[in-house]
């Protein structure tokens, strides 16, 4: 393991916590798709584009976006 | 006490993966099938990237189990927001001028992208999901940049349902041509060329269109009605 790949997982392993940990439900989203980026990175290091593609356009991308989209239609703070 | 015992069993989940993954040889030969793919896997399918050669050729039926299962993910969207009224599109504030006018410049850029990606898909990294994934995103820009301008759902919803068909179709003029169902029945071609590869590209070019307009739809139905 690099030195960057270690930054890379300890960042995505803080985002992953703060994801669960947050109350505002659009902050959670965001560092999921953190998580999601920093995956597809991760993915592209490890010699899989192919899949790094697919993680960076539909984790990082589009479903993020469903997300808000969902959150807009129901409640943005968690109870 | 309930959060003691989540924690237990969380250590007794973390242990017994650790366990299982730690016995895993990574990176060591191990399966003959794997081997096969890997020595023989461009003779025999003519597609320069291994990857697509076991999505589409080896793999090709449990393809059409993800495309379905997509389907029915977009399906079940589509039944939430079935009857509810839409609002004329996207968010009632305007977007910004650098949004507006970048989205000008992207749209048909990230449009030709993600036709690039499933074009290319037996040759270079990437394939019909992710092209189809690229294609929606550009959609998702459109309705950021454009509040209030609606899709034609409907015209998303056929080029959909023309993806699908078009793979199916493939996988049963296999079976007519060779005896099974979605065996590879043109010329391989030489890998590397885009001719190449046989049915893989046709069946990307389906994938394609299907991932991208059935993603984009499941965004506009998400965005559309109230």
């Amino acid at each position: 393991m690099t030195l960057l790949e270690a930054i890379l997982i300890a960042i995505m392993m803080a985002a992953a916590v703060a994801a669960s940990v947050f109350k505002d439900l659009i902050s959670a989203v965001i560092a999921c798709a953190a998580v999601s980026l920093i995956a597809s990175i991760l993915f592209y290091l490890l010699d899989a584009p192919d899949v790094a593609m697919a993680e960076a356009a539909i984790g990082a991308g589009l479903t993020t976006a469903i997300f808000v989209l969902a959150v807009r239609k129901t409640e943005r703070y968690e109870r | 006490m309930r959060r003691a015992a989540a924690l237990v069993l969380l250590a007794v989940l973390a242990t017994g993966l650790a366990c299982a993954l730690s016995a895993i040889p990574f990176g060591r030969d191990k399966i003959d099938v794997a081997n096969h793919y890997i020595r023989e896997g461009v003779e025999e399918t003519g597609a320069a990237n291994l990857v697509t050669s076991v999505v589409v050729n080896y793999r090709g039926l449990d393809t059409l189990g993800e495309v379905t299962v997509l389907f029915v993910g977009a399906l079940g969207v589509g039944v939430m927001v079935y009857g509810r009224p839409a609002h004329g599109g996207g968010n009632r504030e305007k977007a910004s001028l650098i949004v507006t006018t970048g989205s000008r410049v992207l749209f048909p850029l990230i449009l030709l992208f993600g036709i690039y990606v499933f074009l290319h898909g037996h040759l270079t990294p990437g394939g019909g999901f992710q092209g189809g994934a690229v294609i929606a995103s550009a959609f998702l820009l459109l309705y950021l940049a454009r509040p209030g301008r609606t899709l034609s759902r409907a015209k998303l919803g056929t080029a959909e349902a023309a993806g699908g068909l078009v793979f199916v179709l493939v996988g049963v003029l296999g079976l007519f041509a060779t005896g099974y169902f979605l065996q590879d029945f043109l010329p391989k071609g030489r890998p590397g060329v885009l001719l190449s590869g046989g049915v893989i590209p046709l069946i990307y070019v389906a994938i394609g269109v299907k991932v991208g307009s059935e993603l984009a739809r499941i965004i506009g139905d998400l965005i559309e009605t109230e």
